[in-house]
């Protein structure tokens, strides 16, 4: 008298094939339809609209958007693709629904101002997405310290930067090197020793997951370039000693210039090539670096470093 | 078996339609065709893209509002009541209850988007002066928007099967809303780490994607679909369909009818 | 081969949310009705007739036991086509007409196409209700759906019929109605096995009765038995001044205002009689008692609970 079990074991069946069956075909159909959420923002641009379809829940729209904007940044560099189009409209979107979203101007102060494929390469628009968030926000100073940090790094413009700084130390409550910061970028421009303390900072203070990598990354190029400058100085020594320039590594170890095989931060032993120049190894696990980088592949963005001021 | 099932299938979309439920249809197509005048206000060519984007979400959403109620209406109801005492009580299998009520509740369902469908042509028609080839993408639209209808509908009756009416309007609801963020929720798992992103991951699996059968905003635009997503799309629904069915039935099963 | 065959039945509920307790709907039913026999099951509310009644069924399953109906387990699509069911206060698809619902539990349960429209008409016209049969349902009296009900039952020509306290929600005509029809379903060789709790519509139809309480069977026996059992007395009723004198002359007596009404054994009546005519009050009436069922139920459904059985 209990429930016949040849239905049940019909009908268990079915449940357990579909059920398997489910997620195979869920991911088929998301391999057809890429940027799938991104397909509205296309269409939706304005915040107005956006504002009023979220009946309010601005918050937690601004969270969606927000994420999108991660999601899509983060599938993008993936591949190292190099146009980032939605990017700017995401952030701006979400930062409309919720001006308070600081994770936002602080991931739009990085990404969108750096270089493609490590950014969109739109400085100017992370300039104003951050001001953007000033104006909302003034008594937060770490956006004066993003809207510095974008004048720096990407944009070099010194004295934009140690302003931005400045104001940023005018905020009550604000972290003292704000001001370190500012005096650096006035008297001491671009140099290493600023850029790595920057970046430092930068590493330190966010709990990001992909900024603080970016972080790492920018850490390293620095240690190249300052390494790759190191080491061109010993080789050229050796060439005022010996007249030639080393072929091998073991040549200067053996002239006492350098203990062991220099490595890189990625591990991997500097290169020497001719003509005393030095190449890394991988130079695409070393995005940013400026020197170290084979002829014909300097980064679009190299600029000479202005020489430390004594 | 067949034949009974057709007889339950029929008996469902009797009751649905003299329940009065789908004389909302009527108000929709003339609501739809009546506001028509309305979109000239606004710029040349705007106009078909709000009006398609408005009507078709609009018969979502009014579709999975009676997708619900009369799922609920017409198998909680019932297994509340004690009208299916007379019917089990003759040589009618439980799962063709089950099976029966779903197929009647689809063809309420079909029809119901049918004549919503017919008011938003017109209304189309009303403001285009005319019907172009870009128009036929919203056939498109609509069947995946009755493909939603079915899934939604299959969910109600899983839930009906062991819960109570408003309990089950309230979950097959929710399920609705969460199936059309999944792909915000796989971007916010990817975002986590350890348990709470396979949490939230597998929750992402669980729930059905509507947003994947949702071209609104495509078809508004007089974008085509491709073929492939839509049979995609079809596979999909129908393999979620029959485990929410077969999940139904387990349970309807085993159930005891107070 | 018997009609019903009912075995060590029982059935347990879980009570509550969160501490579930347990609650007996059946403990350990056992009986059998035999082919064209009228079975009435009594019993108070609560005692476990429409639990039984739903076990037969298959609306619910038991916790422990079996039952077979015509030979054949309880839940074989088979069985259905052979029983007709009358659940306690039915509801309908209110939108439908008796014609149409009628036409639709007929396809359900097989009958041909063909016969299915002289079926209708019949069962309709049994229990009254050919005029209305194309009025929608949600407009009928709760009488009327009872009616309905019925017919739905006997509509297939089942070979079981089992009716859920028939009588309720009908008027004295409609219960005498009733009454008929049962007959008339006896008489075409049908089994019936209905519950109720209205002592005389038992009386007057079964064969066999069961008293159930609480969930177990308290006594089966045979209509006739317990009516000559409890057969022999005669009801006397007097009236006039002086009444209250008379009261000890027989059992239960009850006086209101100048009239007294009480009960002797048949042996004593002439005396009775004597006594009544010498204290000069009026003689209204003398009715010799037929054995009263109610006498045997009431005397079930007191006594303590049988002990044994898994409680």
């Amino acid at each position: 008298m209990r429930p016949r079990s040849g239905v049940s074991v019909v009908f268990a069946g079915l449940l357990g094939a579909s059920l398997i069956a489910i997620p195979f075909a869920s991911r088929r159909l998301d391999a057809m339809r890429p940027q799938a959420t991104l397909q509205e923002v296309l269409y939706l641009q304005s915040p107005k609209t956006v504002r009023y379809l979220s009946l309010g829940y601005t918050g937690l729209a601004a969270c969606v958007y927000w994420t999108r904007a991660v999601q899509y940044f983060g599938s993008k560099h993936v591949v190292q693709a190099v146009r980032y189009d939605l990017l700017k409209p995401l952030l701006m979107l979400a930062t409309e629904l919720d001006p308070k979203l600081t994770v936002a101007y602080e991931f739009g102060s990085i990404f969108l101002a750096q270089p493609p494929p490590e950014g969109a390469g739109q400085p100017d628009a992370a300039v104003a997405l951050v001001e953007r968030g000033i104006q909302r926000n003034p008594e937060r100073w770490r956006l004066y310290y993003h809207l510095g940090f974008i004048h720096y790094s990407e944009r070099q413009d010194y004295a934009a930067a140690a302003e931005a700084f400045d104001r940023g130390a005018r905020v009550p409550g604000a972290h003292p090197w704000l001001k370190v910061m500012a005096a650096a970028a006035r008297q001491r421009g671009g140099d290493i020793e600023t850029a790595r303390f920057l970046w430092t900072k930068i590493y330190e203070s966010t709990d990001d997951k992909l900024i603080k990598e970016t972080a790492i990354l920018r850490l390293s190029a620095l240690k190249v370039d300052s390494d790759i400058t190191y080491l061109q100085g010993l080789i050229q020594e050796y060439h005022r000693q010996f007249g030639s320039y080393p072929a091998r590594w073991n040549q200067l170890i053996a002239a006492g210039y350098v203990q062991g095989v220099p490595v890189d931060p990625t591990s991997k032993p500097y290169k020497l090539m001719p003509e005393g120049r030095i190449e890394v190894e991988d130079p695409k696990a070393l995005p940013f670096i400026r020197l170290g980088l084979p002829p014909g592949q300097e980064s679009v963005q190299f600029k000479p470093q202005p020489e430390p001021k004594p | 078996m067949l034949s009974r099932l057709g007889y339950i299938a029929f008996n469902t979309f009797r009751e649905a339609v003299r329940d009065r439920v789908l004389y909302n249809l009527v108000f929709f197509a003339l609501l739809m065709v009546g506001s028509a005048p309305l979109f000239g206000q606004i710029s040349i060519g705007l106009e078909r893209i709000v009006l398609v984007n408005l009507g078709l979400t609009a018969i979502t959403l009014f579709g999975v509002v009676i997708a619900i109620f009369i799922g609920i209406g017409l198998v909680s109801k019932e297994i509340e009541k004690r009208t299916l005492y007379t019917v089990l009580s003759r040589p009618v299998r439980r799962w063709e209850f089950i099976c029966g009520k779903y197929l009647g509740l689809a063809c309420t369902l079909i029809v119901n988007a049918f004549f919503m469908a017919l008011g938003l042509f017109l209304a189309v028609l009303y403001v285009k002066k005319g019907l172009s080839f870009e128009d036929a993408h919203i056939l498109v639209a609509l069947y995946l928007i009755i493909l939603q209808l079915l899934v939604i509908t299959a969910i109600t009756l899983l839930f009906s099967s062991f819960s109570s009416p408003l309990l089950s309007a309230l979950f097959t609801f929710g399920v609705f809303v969460i199936g059309n963020f999944v792909d915000d929720l796989r971007g916010f798992a990817m975002l986590a780490d350890g348990v709470q992103r396979w949490v939230v991951l597998g929750l992402s699996y669980l729930v059905p994607n509507f947003g994947s059968m949702n071209v609104v905003s495509q078809v508004a635009h007089g974008e085509a679909i491709s073929a492939s997503l839509v049979g995609m799309n079809t596979l999909y629904a129908a393999l979620y369909t029959l485990a929410a069915l077969s999940g139904a039935v387990l349970i309807f099963e085993r159930r005891n009818l107070k | 081969m018997p009609a019903i065959e009912i075995i060590g039945l029982k059935k347990k509920y879980s009570v509550g949310f969160w501490r579930k307790s347990e609650r007996w709907g059946l403990r350990g039913l056992t009986l059998s009705v035999d082919e064209g026999e009228v079975f009435g099951c009594l019993g108070p509310n609560g005692a476990g007739k429409t639990t039984t009644l739903k076990l037969l069924m298959g609306l619910i399953y038991p916790s422990a036991g079996e039952a077979r109906i015509l030979g054949m387990p309880v839940n074989d699509p088979g069985v259905k086509a052979e029983i007709g069911f009358l659940p306690e206060q039915p509801y309908f698809y209110d939108y439908l007409t008796p014609t149409e619902l009628l036409g639709y539990y007929a396809r359900l349960s097989g009958v041909p196409a063909g016969e299915i429209p002289q079926k209708l008409t019949a069962a309709l016209m049994r229990v009254g209700m050919a005029e209305t049969a194309d009025t929608q349902l949600r407009k009928f009296s709760k009488g009327m759906l009872q009616r309905v009900g019925i017919a739905q039952a006997i509509l297939h020509d089942p070979k079981v019929v089992f009716l859920d306290e028939p009588m309720s929600g009908l008027d004295p005509v409609g219960r005498h109605e009733v009454r008929e029809l049962i007959e008339q379903l006896r008489n075409e060789g049908r089994t019936i096995f209905f519950s109720t709790h209205i002592l005389s519509d038992a009386e007057t139809l079964c064969n066999r009765i069961a008293v159930m309480h609480k969930g177990e069977l308290r006594g089966v026996s045979a209509v006739s038995e317990l009516v000559a059992a409890t057969a022999g007395k005669t009801e006397i009723v007097v009236q006039g001044a002086g009444v209250d004198a008379l009261q000890t002359l027989g059992s239960d007596s009850r006086l209101v205002g100048d009239s007294l009404r009480f009960v002797v054994a048949s042996q004593q009546l002439d005396g009775a009689l004597e006594t009544i005519r010498k204290a000069n009050v009026r003689l209204i009436s003398v009715n010799p008692l037929r054995g009263n069922l109610e006498e045997y139920f009431l005397g079930q459904v007191s006594g303590d609970p049988i002990a044994g059985g898994n409680a």
